[in-house]
């Protein structure tokens, strides 16, 4: 593979990566890096491919590009033609566009078909020790591997269609170490919505940050990829974790992941991948796991957020006159008093789903926890798995009827509510607990009003229609840090 | 992508939006990034902030005051962080603006502005304040950007430097777009791939 270099310099994982991909890096120029893998969707890719055809270029590698319809996609009766006509014509034009150029679709109706970044590494397509781009921020999902994963624009979406490279200024390195044991009813989630309220939804601009310390290490991938996934809501490039038997034993047997005497070279290969020790980085964080409680955020950017018991801020609290002023702004959106508490707040909504909550796993806390137990009255459950294997995969292991006895709705996947694309929207003026990643004025339908947290918080406040620390009614069940 | 037409100096008004971390949702919302094409996205910038549920323009929001115009944007520090989507970019661009100063941009945005002759200039956050106040004296204080000598002047005041990595500021000057370069390495494309037998 390609970590051969010898090099007496210590270095950290991303700069051993970054290395291995650069084609031509000239000086006062971005770095031409190559692309291993790279991912489509319906809505940032038609521009790409129009801007192929007036060049006359073809894909340099289809077989490097995999396409799934998930933005857009409604969740109820997938099998019949999509309502909204303009959605529709996005997701037909996805499909004229992967024919004509050779891309492989896992189209709606497909068995593979999922949220874009469910599916890569489900499918075994996320490798460690890759470069991975999508034109979607969340892409950083996929750097729970060891890999570089970020984000792009539909111009660079045609840059990689046609050379397999993309133009990038190497970001600077940040790195963020979580020492310790997590708490009782603590989840990733808690952990990434802890950081970002800690250093502000811009505290990593300019950095890709790496992932280290015991309470990193002992989750599941699953868990991994809900904090990789919202490295971008600090600002980050992207964010990763060195690889290790918990990512080996994932890979090992999915569809497109190297299989036998292959596999076991890969592995001897990916074991490489890890920060040297003495390894400089231009930022380190440090944070004591047990510091970290069930979150939730109560603004309007991710960076709001706060342990699920305590009061928001006071407008006073805010020294800048521009950060009180969208503070205050903020909370005028939210319906809420500066200075309140949240627990026992009504809520009208609760969404699981997106890329950043909609594996198994997810799944299987939030039915562990609801098991024999129903919805609160007059609230409304969604729970969207992130893909078709998702959702097979919940129904053979019986979730579906917990979810039923519960009263959730179980539906098809797709983006869903995370981002008001699709139908569905929470209305206008109503709460919703949503296991997402952005709490942004009118993500998940306009006027609406959302509060981020774990499957787990989302849960507990399903059962009881208001803001819960699922703490105080978990018993001693130990839960989801696995 | 096509970078649209070549950009040296801009001579200008401003017009003053001070909320911070704007993301790229309330640039342009989801529901609008049905187009397959890159045109008409400005008809729903800032939908939610410039029209009611009803459609109804919103009067206290900036772009439906007459008082201020102009192809400048001066931006709350952080804009446009959040979801990649270019359509952020093009939107801002087929309003009318050309330039967004602020204090600090997302990453992303800022490559996506970049790769469509919007340009990003990052000042530091005292000298922000200083163009707000002088936009909210006047809202006809002129601001000149002057790519070439990578730098601001409001008003008669001194010119303000600002930084821009040297391939970009070609790549706005002279119109040419990243594909271009890329195109014009193939072989080394080709080379590196025999090379990591990838």
């Amino acid at each position: 593979m390609r970590m051969e270099r010898v090099s007496m310099e210590p270095k950290t994982i991303f700069e051993k990566i970054w290395e291995a991909h650069v084609v031509k890096s000239a000086a006062g120029y971005p770095d031409a890096l190559f692309i291993d893998r790279h991912f489509i969707h319906e809505v940032t890719s038609p521009q790409a491919f129009d801007g192929l055809r007036s060049r006359g270029l073809k894909v340099l590698h289809v077989g490097r590009t995999t396409a799934t319809a998930d933005h857009n996609v409604p969740t109820k009766d997938q099998h019949l033609p999509i309502r909204e006509a303009l959605s529709r014509h996005q997701v037909e034009t996805l499909r004229k566009n992967c024919t004509e150029f050779g891309i492989e679709l896992y189209d709606l109706g497909h068995q593979y078909q999922g949220i874009v970044h469910i599916i890569g590494p489900e499918l075994g397509l996320t490798l460690p020790g890759t470069t991975i781009v999508c034109g979607d921020s969340h892409t950083s999902t996929h750097g729970a591997f060891g890999s570089i994963a970020f984000g792009i624009g539909t111009s660079e979406v045609e840059q990689v269609l046609a050379t397999q490279c993309v133009l990038q200024h190497r970001p600077k390195t940040m790195l963020i170490e979580i020492r310790g044991t997590l708490g009782k009813g603590v989840v990733s989630k808690d952990v990434i919505l802890y950081i970002i309220s800690k250093i502000s939804s811009s505290g990593a601009t300019g950095y890709f940050v790496e992932y280290a310390g015991e309470a990193i290490r002992s989750l599941s991938m699953e868990s991994r990829m809900t904090i990789c996934n919202m490295s971008i809501e600090m600002g980050a490039r992207g964010g990763l974790i060195a690889p290790d038997d918990t990512t080996f034993q994932y890979i090992q047997g999915r569809k497109f992941a190297p299989q036998g005497k292959a596999f076991e070279a890969a592995v001897n290969s990916w074991k490489a991948l890890c920060s040297d020790e003495d390894a400089a980085y231009d930022s380190v964080l440090r944070f004591d796991a047990g510091d970290i409680a069930p979150m939730i955020t109560y603004g309007t950017n991710p960076g709001m957020g706060m342990r699920v018991t305590d009061r928001i801020p006071t407008a006073a609290e805010w020294k800048e006159l521009n950060e009180r002023e969208s503070f205050i702004n903020s909370m005028d959106y939210m319906g809420l008093e500066p200075g309140s508490a949240l627990l026992g707040k009504a809520i009208d909504y609760v969404f699981i789903g997106s890329c950043t909550n909609a594996r198994i796993e997810d799944l299987r806390i939030v039915a562990d926890l609801v098991k024999g137990k129903t919805k609160a009255v007059g609230v409304e459950v969604w729970v969207v798995p992130g893909s078709k294997q998702v959702e097979e995969q919940a129904r053979r292991e019986g979730l579906d009827k917990i979810f039923e006895a519960a009263g959730f709705e179980l539906r098809s996947p797709g983006c869903s509510a995370c981002l008001g694309m699709n139908e569905d929207k929470v209305p206008p003026g109503k709460y919703c607990i949503s296991t997402s990643n952005r709490n942004f004025e009118g993500r998940q339908g306009p006027r609406s009003r959302t509060f981020l947290a774990s499957p787990l918080s989302a849960a507990a406040a399903a059962i009881t229609g208001v803001v819960t620390d699922v703490r105080s009614w978990m018993g001693e069940k130990s839960q989801a840090t696995k | 992508m096509m970078t649209k037409g070549k950009f040296t100096t801009l001579l200008s008004t401003a017009v003053p939006l001070p909320q911070e971390n704007v993301d790229t949702d309330q640039i342009i919302p989801a529901r609008f990034l049905k187009a397959t094409t890159r045109d008409g996205f400005g008809e729903n910038l800032f939908r939610d902030w410039r029209y009611d549920t009803d459609d109804r323009p919103l009067k206290n929001f900036v772009l439906n005051n007459r008082t201020y115009q102009g192809k400048i944007l001066l931006a709350g520090k952080n804009f446009g962080c959040g979801s990649s989507r270019e359509h952020a970019a093009w939107a801002l661009y087929d309003y009318g603006f050309r330039v967004v100063i602020s204090s600090f941009f997302a990453d992303i945005f800022r490559s996506n502005a970049l790769n469509n002759g919007l340009l990003p200039v990052v000042v530091e956050d005292s000298y922000l304040k200083e163009c707000f106040a002088a936009v909210n004296k006047r809202a006809d204080t002129p601001f000149c950007v002057d790519l070439q000598n990578q730098n601001v002047t409001v008003a008669d005041g001194n010119p303000v430097p600002f930084e821009i990595n040297p391939y970009k500021k070609a790549c706005l000057i002279h119109g040419q777009d990243d594909i271009d370069y890329l195109l014009s390495l193939r072989q080394e494309i080709s080379q590196f791939e025999s090379a990591h037998s990838v």
